[in-house]
């Protein structure tokens, strides 16, 4: 046993939505009745319901969105005599290029480096967790703030291409167009988003009693 | 035993914050915990992210509570009164429409001019087969934020004199689903970042709409800082409701 007690040692359950602390009236076993928190109604669960299961559905849909996603273009530049499709990686190249290193270094952090440490963050947790790990907690722990707090500055990209198409209107000079690229691309942040949400940092800490 | 008092301000390098917890060694069976009925729902605190117990204790000015088990931040101290946070929700309303109103940029190529607004961007994205962002942006730049500003301004409203407004359960359930999904700060970085792509090729006039998005990213890092939940501690129910 630990210094440090545990709410589920106590048969205590802090609301998931308004935080109440309440007294645990589900069984032993674990499993929770439906009860309901007394204070804002939600149902009260002691983890997140399935957070194995429905982490690791959201995430490996999230990284199948995420192939076509940077292969595909994610827009396309035409002007009179040329037409000129982007990627992600290109448009930070382009960036880097032609207009100003320090914004290409932020796009390409939020839409390259963000989604992959996420992909590659959660996957550690669940793997690790799953096998009660007692392997760097509070870095693990601190990993999942950290990919819950930047998680959805990935939807930059999406946001540039759209303002673009929407200022980019000189009918036969200049014309900015979405491609499909970025449709897969914002359904990509919003499932790592929904990912990193359904997963309960409390398993990070659920295998530690065995070991001290 | 005498719950521990734990200062350890100078063990985390020069942040500012120090953790404060209180660690009750508490029975299952300890008196003062019965938190299902009314007797004291605020007395305890459990760290969202590792499940530790902690006895609340009240921060003083700048003091942020930190879990002793996974750093997490547990509690801060409300700076804001529940006056400031309405002239502040206040003010980012009527920021909120001048940015919906102005154009956010306008580019100039040969004499023609085209600007944006965000209205304008949602739809010619909804125009340019991808549903699907046109979506997205209208929900997490318009349609959450707003819908944020109002309940809040509503909710607040009610709380000055400690009472809960009508559908105060509903919203503040609805609230907190909703927190992640606004995202008017990203759009001001995806803003500047349009800006600098466009220079390479047309003349670029920064328009007041994107003035406004600043000052609304501003206000929004402010509220950053302030957990809603105070809102269930500072209001009481209505026998109506």
């Amino acid at each position: 046993m630990s210094a440090l007690p545990r709410a589920a040692d106590l048969g205590l359950i802090s609301c998931h939505v308004c935080g109440l602390v309440c007294r645990a009236a589900a069984d032993d076993a674990g499993r929770d009745g439906e009860v309901a928190c007394p204070r804002c109604g939600s149902v009260l669960h002691r983890r997140k319901p399935a957070s194995y299961a429905r982490t690791w559905a959201l995430l490996i849909a999230a990284f199948l969105m995420y192939i076509p996603a940077n292969v595909l273009p994610i827009m396309r530049t035409a002007s009179l005599n040329d037409i000129d499709d982007n990627t992600i990686l290109s448009g930070v190249v382009e960036l880097w290029v032609k207009g100003s290193p320090d914004l290409a270094v932020i796009v390409f952090t939020a839409s390259i480096v963000v989604p992959m440490l996420k992909f590659l963050v959660m996957a550690v947790l669940l793997i690790s967790s799953r096998f009660r790990s007692n392997w760097a907690l509070p870095q693990r722990a601190k990993l999942f703030r950290l990919v819950e707090l930047i998680g959805y500055w990935s939807m930059l990209d999406v946001f540039v291409v759209a303002l673009l198409t929407a200022l980019v209107r000189f009918n036969l000079l200049s014309l900015v167009e979405p491609l499909p690229g970025v449709i897969f691309f914002g359904l990509t942040v919003v499932l790592t988003m929904l990912a990193s949400m359904s997963f309960d940092p409390r398993l990070i800490w659920d295998g530690r009693d065995t070991n001290d | 035993m005498a719950p521990a008092l734990n200062k350890a301000g100078d063990s985390r390098g020069s942040a500012p914050s120090r953790q404060i917890c209180e660690n009750p060694q508490i029975a299952p069976s300890g008196q003062g915990i019965e938190c299902m009925g009314k007797t004291s729902p605020e007395a305890l605190l459990i760290c969202e992210y590792c499940d530790t117990v902690y006895r609340r204790r009240t921060l003083t000015r700048g003091e942020v509570a930190h879990c002793l088990c996974c750093q997490a931040v547990l509690e801060r101290h409300h700076g804001l009164s529940v006056n400031a946070m309405l002239a502040l929700v206040m003010t980012a309303m009527v920021v909120f429409v001048q940015a919906n109103v102005w154009p956010i940029v306008t580019l100039g190529l040969n004499g023609q001019y085209s600007s944006a607004t965000l209205w304008g961007t949602i739809i010619q994205m909804w125009q340019q087969q991808a549903q699907v962002v046109s979506v997205l942006a209208a929900a997490t730049l318009f349609f959450f934020p707003l819908f944020k500003m109002m309940s809040l301004g509503w909710l607040l409203w009610f709380a000055r004199q400690g009472r809960r407004a009508p559908g105060f359960v509903r919203i503040m359930v609805t609230l907190h689903y909703i927190g992640p999904w606004t995202m008017s700060e990203v759009f001001v970085l995806g803003a500047l970042v349009a800006i600098v792509k466009a220079r390479i090729y047309f003349d670029v006039v920064a328009d007041p709409g994107i003035y406004a998005y600043a000052v609304l990213t501003l206000l929004i890092t402010i509220f950053a800082s302030v957990d809603l939940r105070l809102l269930w501690d500072v209001t009481t129910p209505e026998t109506a409701i």
